[in-house]
């Protein structure tokens, strides 16, 4: 087997009485691409959040190349992560947002070249030049000295993805990366995440309700429910042949819609 | 009503010029007091720690519902109680000071929440300090907004100082009632005073105009 990249175990998060994730167990392999698909409010942008440490965990452990994330390892015991023990381990990760948030006051170069040299330590020199290579692979090269205000969002989009590759990331999250965006811009995204799962090496957490564009390029499904895992599986068996009643309902239901 | 220039350009002019500079001082320094306590009190405000966020938050509470004559009179007679002796130009720079921070506070909160959650979280997941998520991310987004709010109370700052002639502070309407104490002539006086306020009030809502259009150019976008 390959190696265990990210592993989620018996992750449990609250909002109060809701229980959004429920004993969660869920492992992905170093250059997977795992694609989480299920209706709103089951709790699949939360397991991104969570991952990303944007919210605090009730119950569980995630470990990133099995090293706790959410805890630390102190004396032989696990205690809560300090924010050093978290900043550390986020440099591992990198997340595009479903509404981009690239920073509005800041050009397309400036919003690529500022995180590395800020959270990095890179020179401006290093940072500009591998922010012009991304900017180029992601089709934006030309428009470097624009404000995000001026771009369509799904140029936004592409910068956003630029500007998370600028960090250097072994593990790439998109939260519903082409909800926000027209659907004449969203393959213009689409096409710039499927070329990075099949050319690089990056292991890839999604959450999409692009069913096709998921199928295309997921090694694995995973149909979330009521926050937990109802089905996963590879997408020829989870989309094209659903054996969960759950899974089935809601693939009619995304057919129909479209 | 007879109008005497000679008396205006001899006698009251060179007499109220000098209160004009304390004025703009006693404006100045006091804003620049209340810009910095307001920033503390905001993020105390702010602050998880909740004594903390509560005594700001009665603070600033308090201070609204205070009129600022008291607010002087108050630091005038008792700060030398306490044996803090403070020359009244300073007492009415403290005073003011306090007294403008509770707003600065709001207006600066203001600015922070129209700063969209997603700048923080993406400063969060771009591992960004939390310096540098401040200096970097969220303070040059939230200045714009507070612009126009923190220039009207500028303005407001320098028509509160005739106030502090109360506490003999020898700005501009503390030397025009003196000059018409000793001459018995008011017209000259009080209407100096006030055209030199219009001039005051109207040059500093230009800079505020300035100010306004220099970060506007400066970053050309909306949202």
């Amino acid at each position: 087997m390959a190696n265990e990249k990210i592993r989620f175990e018996g992750v449990t998060k609250r909002f109060g009485a809701l229980t959004v994730l429920d004993k969660l167990d869920l492992s992905i392999n170093d250059g997977e691409v795992v694609t989480i698909i299920g209706p709103s409010g089951s709790g699949k942008t939360t397991v991104l959040r969570c991952l990303m440490t944007l919210e605090s965990i009730e119950d569980g452990l995630i470990r990133i190349d099995g090293e706790p994330l959410n805890k630390m390892e102190s004396e032989g015991r696990l205690v809560p992560a300090s924010n050093a023990h978290l900043r550390r381990m986020r440099l591992k990760l990198g997340m595009v947002f479903q509404s981009f948030n690239l920073f509005p006051h800041l050009t397309v170069l400036q919003n690529c070249v500022e995180p590395p040299i800020f959270a990095l330590g890179v020179t401006r020199d290093e940072a500009r030049s591998r922010a012009q290579e991304l900017l180029d692979m992601v089709g934006m090269g030309d428009k470097q000295a624009h404000y995000p205000a001026q771009l369509s969002g799904g140029q936004q989009q592409r910068v956003a993805i630029a500007r998370t590759l600028a960090m250097q990331p072994e593990i790439l999250v998109f939260d519903e990366p082409t909800s926000a965006l027209d659907p004449e811009t969203i393959e213009e995204v689409t096409s710039v995440i499927r070329s990075l799962a099949v050319k690089h090496s990056y292991t890839m957490l999604m959450v999409t309700h692009q069913i096709a564009f998921a199928h295309d390029i997921s090694d694995r499904i995973c149909f979330f429910d009521k926050g937990r895992i109802v089905e996963q599986g590879p997408p020829a068996a989870v989309i094209d042949a659903p054996t969960e009643a759950r899974t089935q309902q809601f693939l009619r239901k995304v057919a129909q819609a479209r | 009503m007879d109008w005497r220039w000679d008396f205006t350009f001899e006698t009251v002019l060179p007499r109220i010029l000098p209160g004009l500079w304390v004025t703009v001082e006693v404006t100045f320094l006091s804003f620049a007091l209340s810009l910095v306590l307001g920033l503390f009190l905001m993020i105390a405000r702010r602050s998880t720690i909740r004594p903390l966020s509560v005594a700001a938050g009665e603070f600033i509470e308090f201070m609204r519902g205070m009129p600022l004559v008291v607010v002087i009179f108050f630091l005038f007679f008792l700060l030398p109680e306490i044996g803090i002796f403070l020359a009244p130009f300073w007492t009415g720079v403290l005073a003011m000071g306090i007294y403008n921070a509770a707003p600065v506070a709001e207006i600066l909160r203001g600015g922070l929440q129209a700063v969209p959650k997603g700048q923080w979280e993406a400063a969060h997941v771009l591992n960004y300090s939390t310096y540098r998520t401040w200096r970097q991310v969220i303070l040059p987004q939230a200045v714009k907004p507070v612009v126009p709010g923190l220039g009207n109370l500028l303005i407001l700052a320098f028509k509160e100082t005739p106030l502090l002639s109360f506490v003999a502070v020898p700005e501009m309407l503390d030397a025009a009632r003196r000059i018409a104490s000793e001459t018995y002539r008011f017209t000259e006086p009080l209407t100096v005073v006030g055209i030199l306020f219009l001039i005051l009030s109207l040059f500093s809502a230009v800079l505020i105009r300035l100010v306004e259009r220099h970060l506007l150019t400066e970053t050309r976008h909306g949202k």
